[in-house]
């Protein structure tokens, strides 16, 4: 296999996949190239789980194209699954095993031997910050340990390309934080990481490209940068008038921003000039209950493409 | 903290991975196993010591008391009823091995999801839970024959023989509740049903106790369907050798291998369905 920096991994035209008359995913194309951090960002039940299933060569598609590794996973399932590493939404420990045991036990099934894996089980642990707790029972773990041990699991046949759904979902900021920086390192290491998630900081942090999901379409595709810069302005005006008020207010404000968008509990304003937004409402009378300026974020791409937030 | 330190892709040969999952997975389902190797071991020789002591010094005692060694078995009651009594034992041991992990591998803890995310492929999986419910038979029976061995109730000479016909019910009832297990969406007490309801009657009157022809001719085919009868009939031609019409010893081990084939038709396809939905 070529090392090339640009070649594709995974290639998607038309993939589409149906649970009886339901489609989940809706024709989507994309592709992702060697030692990228590709991200697929959108709310719950927007597909996200659904294509992961299907890169991860285990799921089958109902009509569209897909290559993994230049190889197609319908008949090829069991040699590309044999370069990837997967970690998925559920962490789908084996609850009964030991922390080592479910890394160790994981390696087997890729044919590795018990001498590779010995050295490998204890580097994985150290990497996955779990080496105290190596023989504690799986399920007597905290939530962002589980999800560290997923993703140790995952990394035990030295994957070309990491699928991780969710990562952090559920974990406390400071787990998030710890996961992220191991994620880091990964990429670091050349090895591809494509990422699923519904918060737009983790998209951000970590995705050098991604695309933004909705009812199982892909709505717009590039890196973080060029998402905020093609469907937002450069910065935001949030004001609070109150919940009752936002609405009406709201009226007064058109013509001061690029563009405004009125949530249940605050309005956004979108400018490149935000600090002077804020004055220019503040002179002309209205006096917000709070006020903030920020800069732009895919949170703010993700309202733009389907009028919705991603966190409900 | 420390790093990885790996060029990626270069650990795994895919073709000795993919030759070997089978293999893997039984691997692994032993090794689960066997941290409650004290309770397998207790049930494998529990079981052979009770029915010995309760056939052995009693019904035993009464039959061949009464036949006065001249019974229509031909054989003591013991040597008569140990190859049905063997293949109940294996019979149990592989029932345990794969409903229990089938339910977990795709209900409870949906394990098969995460190893089917390997290179190890649907039928594997199947396969892998199927060999190491008949390792875990094996070993049952094996305790059981060293119990009739040690207790003199069959010749060291029988041993073989009927590990071999125990093992074919085993292997057959093995591949039918992969199938039916496969099917299940919930876990409803179904073992519990099937347990009383098809195995104990099975067990009941499938010639285990008595030969089946002493049975009215309407209960009979409880036997001819029944892996029980088909292995026990084998056990005792190989082991103290009964007699046997050469069509019959066919039939049996036909019939056993045929419950083998449909187990697998019906489990395989149903595993790789539920695995790539
Ligand atoms: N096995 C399934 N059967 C039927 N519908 C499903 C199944 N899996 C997912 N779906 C539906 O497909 C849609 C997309 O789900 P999913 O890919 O899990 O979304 P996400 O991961 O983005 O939250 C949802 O509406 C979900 O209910
Ligand atoms: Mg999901």
């Amino acid at each position: 296999m070529s090392q090339s920096a640009n070649d594709v991994v995974i290639q998607a035209k038309g993939l589409t996949k149906k649970y009886k008359d339901f489609v989940a995913v809706d024709g989507i194309d994309f592709e992702v190239k060697r030692g990228e951090s590709f991200g697929l960002l959108g709310p719950n039940g927007a597909g996200k789980s659904t294509t992961m299933k299907m890169i991860s060569s285990v799921s089958q598609r109902t009509s569209g194209e897909l290559k993994i590794l230049g190889k197609e996973p319908n008949t090829h399932g069991p040699e590309i699954r044999a370069h990837l590493g997967v970690v998925p939404q559920k962490d789908l420990l084996d609850r009964e095993l030991k922390v080592w045991e479910n890394i160790f036990t994981y390696g087997r099934y890729f044919g590795l031997s018990r001498k590779f894996l010995k050295g490998k089980v204890d580097e994985l642990l150290e990497f996955a910050q779990l080496t105290e707790k190596r023989n504690a029972k799986a399920d007597d773990l905290s939530g962002g340990m589980q999800r560290r041990l997923a993703i140790a699991r995952g990394l035990v046949n030295e994957p070309e390309i990491l699928l991780l759904d969710e990562p952090t979902t559920g974990l406390d900021p400071q787990a998030r934080h710890v996961l992220w920086d191991r994620l880091f390192r990964l990429k670091e290491q050349g090895v591809t990481l494509v990422i699923t998630t519904h918060y737009m900081d983790e998209a951000e942090q970590l995705c050098d490209r991604l695309i933004v999901m909705d009812n199982g379409k892909i709505m717009a595709e590039g890196s973080p940068a060029e998402l905020i810069k093609q469907y937002s302005s450069k910065e935001v005006v949030e004001v609070r008038f109150g919940t009752d008020k936002n609405e009406k207010t709201a009226e007064k404000l058109a013509g001061l921003a690029d563009r405004i968008e009125v949530l249940p509990d605050r309005i956004l304003l979108y400018t490149a000039k935000g600090e002077e937004l804020l004055a220019q409402i503040l002179e002309s009378g209205l006096h917000p209950v709070t006020s903030l300026v920020r800069r732009s974020s895919l949170e703010d791409v993700f309202l733009r493409l389907t009028g919705r937030t991603l966190v409900d | 903290m420390s790093d990885l330190n790996f060029k990626p892709g270069q650990a795994v040969d895919p073709q000795k991975a993919i030759r070997w999952g089978s293999l893997r997975v039984a691997e692994y389902r032993i090794y689960s196993m066997s941290k409650w190797m004290g309770s397998v071991i207790a049930y494998g020789l529990g079981n052979p010591v009770l029915y010995l002591v309760s056939i052995g010094l009693g019904i035993g005692a009464l039959v061949d008391a009464n036949s006065a060694g001249q019974s229509v078995l031909g054989v003591s009651y013991l040597q008569f009823v140990a190859p049905a009594l063997l293949a109940a034992a294996a019979i149990q041991g592989v029932m345990d091995e794969v409903t229990f992990p089938t339910m977990d591998g795709f209900i409870w803890d949906k394990l098969f999801y995460a190893i089917n995310a390997t290179s190890v492929s649907s039928y594997q999986i199947a396969n892998g839970v199927m060999l190491a419910a008949l390792a875990r038979g094996m070993f049952t029976v094996s305790l059981y024959l060293g119990v009739l061995v040690a207790f003199a109730a069959i010749p060291i000479s029988s041993v073989l023989p009927l590990l071999l016909s125990s093992m074919f019910a085993a292997w057959a009832w093995s591949t039918v509740m992969l199938a039916v297990t496969a099917r299940l969406e919930r876990d409803e007490g179904y073992f519990a049903i099937i347990g009383r309801f098809v195995i104990a009657p099975m067990f009941l009157f499938s010639g285990t106790f008595y030969p089946l022809q002493l049975m009215p001719i309407y209960l009979q085919p409880i036997g001819w369907i029944s892996p029980f009868w088909h292995s026990a009939e084998l056990g005792r031609t190989l082991s103290y050798g009964a007699a046997m019409e050469p069509a019959m010893f066919l039939v049996h081990i036909g019939y056993l291998l045929f419950l083998v084939v449909v187990g697998l038709a019906f489990a395989y396809p149903k595993f790789k369905q539920r695995l790539a939905k």
